[in-house]
């Protein structure tokens, strides 16, 4: 059993804001391993069912970090999943916690792989105090 | 692991139904969705096989209110009961805070019984936990099959094959008219909850 504080929460919700939700993903999520949802973002429009969404994420990760080390990876560090209308991509924040972001056509990948590395630094600061 | 989030003053607990396959896990989830419609905000959530066997997990969120000014939500999961899906047990495993081992009392599954819990112990191992410490309650189901002149194994029999060493509370249930499934699940989230308290203080 873990718990963060309050102030740490807060400051992972703006940096989720200011440097996700404001290049346009559609919502930002911070789950940990087992499926607890710990932050969760988005633009006021999604309307899905984020606890189970978590749940099947975590899920997915943990499956696809068990076929890395079949073929002899250490860990697929990232996951994305491309939608006709919402994408999803997926990336390892620390052992314990992933960051998951939603996007529609408007977000290019490449421009979100750059912002969720400059985010990933960002949390595991914040996760480290 | 269970995460507390004191921004949204919320508790989230992992209770994890382990145990062989056809042996009723999914059907007890079932049966406190069903029970519990009113307070299940979304749908049960189940990977399964064409052939209806859990394939990866089911999943169902519960939330049972407030202690302490804090909501307590409780993510239900079971494992794919069949021998081959272990790697996928193994997964389902990770930040449990609370398993019931549903085990079946049909005596030709004794064996299956005692190979599944002797597995669960080596799976949590793997995630660095240990059996006697996790919160753990057994549920031997389907008492309802006595009735259809099916063998069963007597409740000794059960106690001594599983519950010998590590002596936890146990209900005898049927999953499928629910008989026990709701007691079954208090115990496990009060031991969860106990045992919460204590690595707090």
């Amino acid at each position: 059993m873990y718990n963060v504080s309050q102030e740490q929460l807060e400051t992972i919700d703006v940096v989720l804001k200011d440097d996700l939700l404001s290049i346009g993903v559609h919502c930002a999520i911070i789950i940990d391993v087992a499926g607890n949802t710990i932050a969760q973002l988005d633009n006021g429009r999604c309307s899905f069912d984020v606890v189970s969404f978590a749940a099947l994420a975590a899920g997915n990760f943990a499956a696809v970090d068990a076929m890395a080390k079949l073929v002899g990876e250490q860990q697929f560090s990232l996951h994305f999943h491309r939608g006709e209308n919402e994408s999803i991509h997926f990336s390892k924040v620390n052992e314990d916690i992933l960051l998951i972001c939603i996007f529609g056509q408007d977000v290019s990948l490449g421009f979100l792989r750059l912002k969720t590395t400059e985010v990933i630094d960002k949390i595991r600061l914040i996760w480290g105090r | 692991m269970g995460f507390i989030n004191v921004k949204k003053k919320e508790v989230q607990i992992k209770i994890v139904y382990y145990g062989p396959g056809r042996g009723g896990k999914t059907t007890n989830l079932d049966y406190i969705n069903k029970k519990y419609k009113q307070r299940i905000k979304t749908e049960m959530v189940s990977i399964k096989t064409h052939g209806d066997r859990t394939l990866f997990f089911d999943f169902l969120p519960v939330d049972i209110g407030k202690i302490h000014g804090f909501d307590i939500k409780i993510q239900l999961y079971t494992v794919p009961g069949q021998v081959k899906y272990n790697a996928t047990r193994k997964l389902v495993l990770k930040g449990v805070d609370g398993i019931v081992f549903v085990a079946d009392l049909q005596r030709e599954r004794r064996d299956s019984n005692l190979k599944s819990l002797e597995q669960m112990k080596e799976n949590l191992l793997t995630h660095n936990k240990d059996v006697f410490k996790i919160p753990l309650v057994l549920q031997y189901n389907k008492i309802d099959l006595k009735n259809q002149g099916i063998p069963l194994l007597t409740v000794e029999e059960m106690e001594q094959d599983l519950n010998q060493e590590l002596k936890v509370p146990y209900f005898v249930g049927s999953a499928l008219s629910g008989d026990n499934v709701v007691e079954t699940l208090k115990k496990i989230i009060s031991m969860t909850l106990i045992s919460f308290r204590k690595e707090l203080q």
